[in-house]
């Protein structure tokens, strides 16, 4: 129950009561870089918690003994399993720089759109490249 | 409760189509959003093929030259013609602004006109208003002081003093922002979105004003002000170049800063 949905009965000329329609909002509305970034910031978050709760399924495993963390290993490193750490990573660095973006916002900064369009490339590109930086090093470490 | 689609009684289906005149060389077409309280069935996107070598250059001629030649029912708000008003808001090619500033020239192709998004609607291009003007009487949007005026003169201000309303006393409340604001949409009822955030501010940013911390309490709320996750729609959109994003960065600072 909304406090709004009162005005959604509106009246005809005679006065008999309408149901008013509701005006197209997602459906119409542009997206622009900002609010997409937006909206990636909460979805990187979303992903983030499960990505939590994988890594805490593969403590489990060894906790559980060596069969199981077999098990778990061979399933994070199946090209499913490289795939979905690859994911977690991108979503935690995003996350990450642009929490930054918003700790800027929330000290009174960056607030114009020029400079607010040029962060969120910075963070974009930032994510991505701290990403590849993690997967290059890790490969790295274990090819040696 | 956020919904995400629109309910059976507001999609919009495909409606009439108005040809251009015979020996019309620059035409335009302009989808237009309509509804009529007197048959209400769906909404619809009327099409109206508008000559435009015989038309103003802005959203707002076309749609007055629709209203005077093609279909006399179109309803719209509109007054001043120049942006300083707000009547004339509503969403033009997917952003809200003000049809009497938005040149035609700036759209590709057919022009898509609907009302301000997420917002019951009166008829046609027409949005009702009440919930965000009743918002508006809740900050108390007037000059509060205990201490009296100084008998032979106006409450003065230095010039720094006036400098920080800038930005701020130039809102025309179009509610452009607010009704681009997703948080405004998911949560219109108890947020307060950022026009009204904006006028907030400005009485918390005037020198003369007295009632800062009883402001400030009436925010303190996880609704009115904490629901700006700094979207920025409401910035981008302004038809006035105005930043309420950044009004409601500094109460959020305020809010921190007066806990010492």
């Amino acid at each position: 129950m909304d406090a709004r949905d009162a005005l959604m009965v509106g009246t005809d000329s005679t006065g008999k009561p309408v149901r008013r329609p509701l005006s197209p909002h997602l459906q119409v509305y542009r997206p622009q870089i900002t609010s997409v970034l937006s909206i990636t910031h909460r979805a990187t978050g979303v992903a983030l918690a499960v990505g939590a709760g994988l890594l805490v399924s593969w403590l489990l495993a060894i906790a559980e003994g060596p069969a199981a963390f077999a098990e778990a290993q061979a399933f994070f490193a199946s090209a499913l399993g490289r795939l979905m750490l690859f994911g977690w990573t991108l979503a935690l660095f995003y996350h990450f720089c642009n929490g930054i973006r918003h700790l800027v916002w929330d000290a009174g900064y960056g607030f114009d759109l020029a400079t607010a369009a040029r962060s969120g490339w910075l963070t974009v590109g930032a994510a991505i490249a701290l990403t590849l930086a993690a997967w290059v090093l890790g490969y790295a470490a274990l090819l040696g | 409760m956020a919904k995400f689609t629109l309910p059976a009684n507001s999609r919009i289906r495909e409606g009439k189509r108005f040809p251009a005149p015979p020996g019309a060389r620059r035409v335009k077409e302009f989808r237009v959003y309509r509804w009529n309280p007197d048959a209400p069935e769906n909404p619809r996107y009327d099409t109206y093929a508008i000559d435009l070598d015989a038309c103003g250059p802005m959203v707002l001629d076309a749609l007055i030259k629709i209203k005077n030649e093609v279909d006399p029912t179109l309803t719209f708000r509109r007054s001043c013609r120049e942006g300083i008003c707000g009547s004339c808001a509503m969403n033009i090619d997917g952003t809200n602004t003000l049809a009497c500033l938005k040149p035609i020239e700036e759209v590709k192709g057919a022009v898509r006109i609907t009302p301000l998004p997420h917002m019951p609607v009166v008829k046609d291009l027409v949005p009702d208003l009440s919930q965000a003007y009743a918002q508006l009487r809740s900050i108390e949007p007037w000059l509060k002081a205990d201490t009296p005026p100084p008998p032979d003169s106006e409450r003065l201000q230095s010039k720094e003093e006036r400098a920080k309303l800038d930005g701020l006393w130039e809102c025309i409340l179009c509610f452009c922002c607010s009704t681009s604001c997703p948080s405004y949409w998911w949560n219109g009822d108890r947020f307060l979105g950022p026009a009204i955030l904006l006028q907030a501010y400005r009485w918390v940013a005037d020198s003369r004003d007295e009632a800062t911390g009883e402001r400030l309490d009436a925010l303190e709320d996880p609704f009115k002000l904490y629901r700006c996750h700094t979207i920025m729609n409401c910035t981008k959109t302004c038809p006035k170049g105005l930043n309420p994003a950044k009004a409601i960065a500094e109460l959020k600072k305020l809010m921190v800063e007066r806990r010492g």
